[in-house]
């Protein structure tokens, strides 16, 4: 308690507890987050409607491995800098990315049995 | 002088936070829990729009033209430029609302009220662009009865805008608290409670854009 009483004023205990990022670092995460968005449309863009020459077709049967791979990069920044779990308990990221794995393998799961089903039908 | 105010601000902190097995804020796990089962519910949707993928017998299609055997040519009905601007703001929304949480726990309400306003604003502008979306695919042919790809697009980027539009009523009631000097910095978690929340609805729409829009 003395301690947290010794912290400079304008604090609050919480700064302490968790040791969450300041301002400068929330901006360059933006700014990432931004190009990597900006990647992903310049991906789609390269990648489809210029695809029958140069880069767009060295691009192009890589797109959406390369869109889901940029994709789960922006998903990771917010989860582990403005959501925190970078700095907070490891209680919650565990309960955060334990469903989430169940959640990945139920997609993977339902297109594996449809794209099996349909090509029994078809 | 100031110690004891300090003190007095630390022992209303201890308060609001009442002791747990854990040592952990027994709301904030809440809210964790919560968002865990939300990615099973959002996995569901996207796993659905996965399998329906390609599947239209009819159109109007999201990346190709179509030309319906009454012979009405429609064009692809998806529009990336203005969904990429509606991404941008959710992301930047994200940022404002850690800015705000910033604030909020350093006791600077101007901070906390600027960005809190800002991420409402992205959020209302989002609401906007999906409202207007919807209704310029209706007027195009595509509603959710139209093909599998209506189905299960008008589900799936519907119960996010549901879940944009409960976030954004969550943080207006937060900064109506804070305009009434009701957020102190040892109430920050309300905030961060609702920012969490808002977080989760920006990286679902870190999913959905690129499976649903650059995906062809």
């Amino acid at each position: 308690m003395d301690a947290q009483v010794a912290a400079t004023p304008g604090t609050t205990p919480l700064d302490h507890d968790h040791d969450h990022p300041g301002p400068a670092v929330y901006v360059k995460i933006g700014i990432i987050l931004f190009i990597l968005t900006a990647l992903e449309v310049a991906v789609y863009e390269v990648g489809y409607n210029h695809a029958d020459a140069g880069f767009g077709a060295v691009l192009h049967p890589v797109v959406v491995p390369v869109l889901l791979l940029l994709s789960a990069c922006k998903f990771a920044l917010v989860a582990m800098f403005y959501m925190h779990l970078k700095s907070d308990s490891r209680l919650f990221s565990g309960v955060f990315v334990f469903p989430l794995v169940i959640a990945a393998v139920i997609i993977c799961a339902l297109v594996a049995l449809f794209f099996y089903l349909h090509s029994l039908h078809y | 002088m100031a110690d004891t105010a300090h003190a007095a601000h630390v022992g209303a902190h201890l308060e609001t936070h009442s002791e747990t097995s854990t040592g952990l804020d027994s709301r904030k796990l809440a809210i964790w829990t919560f968002i865990g089962s939300e990615c099973l519910f959002f996995a569901s949707l996207i796993g659905t729009y996965l399998v329906y993928r390609g599947r239209s017998l009819v159109g109007p299609f999201p990346h190709e033209e179509w030309v319906s055997p009454a012979g009405v040519h429609f064009e692809p009905i998806l529009e990336i430029k203005l969904v990429t601007v509606g991404t941008a703001l959710l992301l930047f929304s994200s940022l404002f609302v850690v800015l705000a949480l910033n604030g909020a726990q350093r006791g600077r309400r101007g901070q906390l009220l600027t960005w809190l306003g800002m991420t409402i604003l992205c959020g209302m502008f989002f609401i906007g662009m999906q409202v207007y979306e919807f209704t310029h695919f209706v007027h195009k042919g595509l509603t959710i009865k139209t093909n599998l790809f209506g189905a299960s697009f008008f589900t799936l980027t519907g119960f996010h805008g549901t879940h944009v539009t409960i976030g954004v009523i969550w943080l207006i009631t937060v900064f109506i608290l804070a305009l009434r000097r009701k957020l102190p910095p040892e109430k920050a978690l309300n905030l961060e409670i609702a920012a969490l929340y808002w977080h989760f609805v920006d990286v679902v729409w870190v999913v959905i854009f690129p499976v649903v829009y650059l995906m062809k």
